[in-house]
């Protein structure tokens, strides 16, 4: 009875990558092994579990703090707040718990408190006041930075309780030291990537990301959805904090003036589309294990860290580069 | 449905489920709706009605407030004066989500699909899914692989061929977006669904792969509201033509007894409703 059949569906091979839920992780994915197989020829200390668990180490705080990078880039937002947000966290943190001498888990929930506070202003000032992102949180990086600067008065807190450095503190497998940090990382990549493809709320956020005023007309409360994306995000930040204080082992007054741009770098080189709704949070991991695979081995090779901030510059043109141009194939 | 529809392929047949000399019974009415912009009058109490099982295109130049009807029949707008009824009830969209909830469905011109998620997703987008049990309702997990059967199932029975449902929306041609979009709409409306120029974008082809689509919609038992700029395609499917002019609605034709060039006449105001030969009013 259909007299006009529809145009047939394009060739079944062509169209496999782009068919590929994770497609987005494949580039980076690949990107990631050459990097290792390169290194690797290169040192002989580079493959090696010590090698990798240090590298883990490394990526560890960037790596939390790209994941909730992620869900806003997501939303089409972008967050250059989230490095000082966790520094403000972390210096509550350590501060309560030094100076003030309260119980160490109370300072945590305080600590997470605040940066889930912050990431709900920036969700207030984005949804409500309906200010672009990028200005939100660049004006909140440098109220947030002031913020870090005064309440430190500029110095580090030492000697911190052990339950504030617990994830710093690691068991060994083989010859790794295997952080709990990073075990908490991984952890929460699993729990929140399976939100994100798995939950009605995760499929919300891919919408408001790809076609607001379409998920607006499906009845999604977009503007809900931003709230919270920004809370949680905050809130993820708060974790990265703990994170911190268990790597530098103290409170740093001058921690997370850069990792903006670093958490940034991470999700881009990670296939996730600054423009929003596409990408996968994985790509967010694999993009920081990539920086810090190249860190690892250009310092091996012996360049200095200057030609590391080089190449990671030119990462970042080519993974955005190389994924605009597959999409203008696909 | 489906045999039902297959006899009358060959020829535009209208009209299908209203027996003729019975009044089907009005599933959606308006009277007096006025809705004022500042200085600017969109509707000046115009009337609507929309019967069981029809084809109702609206029709009317720029400005004559078609979108505004429209807009006050699927809850974008809250008209100034006037009354809606929905099955003989007084009715208060106070939003588009209020109106759907009562089983009326609009599909936008710019088609309101998330591109780079997939089919079945689209279909569902707002309205997934869940897995049963407890746990899977707090975290909301949606059901994929039942979405995905459903999906499938829906679009195989509005003959919609499109092979996999897992297919990202940007993968598909103009039409089959337009087609997903329908589907949708079909899927979840219980009273009528509204289609805002369906067809604009579309090639011959495409377009008279939507018109079909739409008449089966209709076949299911859905009445349809069309706005369309398109004569050829309003007079290829509508059962009856509503003719907004200047804020109110001049007259309601019946496609099959008005030439085309009438139905301009009396859109554009060259020619009064009161002018046209018996018959010609539906």
């Amino acid at each position: 009875m259909t007299t006009q059949s529809p145009p047939t569906p394009p060739l079944e091979r062509k169209n496999l990558l782009s068919r590929l839920p994770n497609s987005s992780v494949l580039g980076p994915l690949v990107a990631l092994f050459v990097a290792i197989l390169f290194f690797s020829t290169q040192s002989p200390n580079f493959f090696t579990a010590s090698n990798f668990s240090l590298i883990l180490q490394q990526v560890m705080v960037v790596g939390v703090l790209a994941i909730g990078q992620t869900l806003i880039i997501l939303t089409a937002g972008i967050d250059l707040s989230n490095g000082v947000i966790m520094a403000l966290g972390q210096m509550v943190m350590a501060k309560l718990a030094v100076e003030a001498g309260l119980p160490p888990l109370l300072t945590i929930f305080l600590g997470l408190t605040v940066a889930t506070l912050c990431g709900l202003v920036n969700g207030i000032l984005v949804t409500r006041v309906r200010l672009p992102p990028f200005i939100v949180t660049l004006g909140m990086y440098n109220i947030v930075l002031a913020l870090v600067q005064i309440y430190s008065k500029g110095q580090s807190v030492n000697s911190l309780p052990p339950a504030l450095t617990f994830f710093g503190q690691f068991f060994s497998f083989s010859n790794a030291n295997i952080l709990y940090g990073v075990v908490l990382m991984v952890l929460l990549y699993a729990v929140v990537s399976y939100m994100l493809s798995s939950s009605a709320p995760g499929r919300h956020l891919y919408a408001v990301g790809n076609n607001p005023e379409a998920a607006r007309l499906t009845g999604i409360p977009t503007q809900r959805v931003l709230l919270w994306v920004y809370t949680l995000a905050g809130f993820i930040y708060g974790i990265a904090a703990l994170l911190l204080l268990g790597r530098v082992g103290s409170g740093s007054a001058t921690a997370g003036q850069t990792e903006n741009l670093d958490s940034i770098t991470a999700v881009v080189i990670g296939g996730i589309s600054l423009f929003g709704g596409r990408g996968v949070l994985w790509g967010s991991l694999i993009g920081a294990v990539i920086v810090g695979v190249f860190r690892s081995g250009l310092t091996q090779m012996g360049l200095p860290s200057e030609a590391q901030t080089l190449i990671t510059g030119v990462l970042v043109i080519l993974a955005v580069a190389v994924d605009q141009w597959s999409r203008r194939k696909a | 449905m489906t045999q039902m529809y297959s006899q009358n392929s060959g020829e535009p047949e209208k009209g299908l489920l209203i027996a003729p000399g019975a009044r089907a019974k009005p599933v959606m009415q308006a009277t007096g709706l006025v809705k004022r912009y500042g200085q600017v009058t969109a509707l000046d109490g115009t009337d609507f009605e929309l019967l069981e099982g029809e084809i109702l295109a609206v029709i009317g130049d720029n400005g004559a407030g078609k979108s505004s009807l429209i807009k006050a029949l699927s809850g974008a707008t809250i008209p100034d004066e006037g009354q809606i009824m929905l099955d003989g009830q007084p009715i208060h969209f106070r939003s588009p989500m209020d109106a759907r909830k009562h089983g009326i469905e609009t599909v936008y011109q710019d088609l309101a699909v998330a591109p780079a998620m997939s089919i079945a997703e689209n279909l569902f987008l707002g309205r997934e899914i869940l897995k049963p049990g407890a746990l899977n309702r707090l975290f909301r997990i949606v059901d994929k692989k039942k979405m995905l059967e459903e999906a499938t199932r829906h679009m195989q029975d509005l003959k919609i061929g499109i092979r996999s449902m897992k297919q990202a929306v940007e993968t598909l041609s103009g039409g089959q977006r337009q087609g997903v979009a329908v589907a949708r709409s079909a899927a979840f409306a219980q009273h009528v669904v509204i289609l805002d120029e369906p067809t604009a974008a579309l090639g011959v082809k495409e377009g008279n792969m939507v018109l079909e689509l739409i008449k089966r919609v209709r076949d299911r038992g859905l009445p349809v509201i069309l706005i369309s700029h398109n004569m050829p395609h309003v007079f290829q499917i509508a059962d009856r033509i509503h003719i907004q002019r200047l804020g109110r609605r001049a007259a309601v034709v019946n496609p099959k007894n008005i030439s085309m060039s009438d139905t301009v006449a009396i859109m554009t105001g060259a020619m009064r409703p009161d002018e046209l030969g018996p018959g010609m009013l539906a």
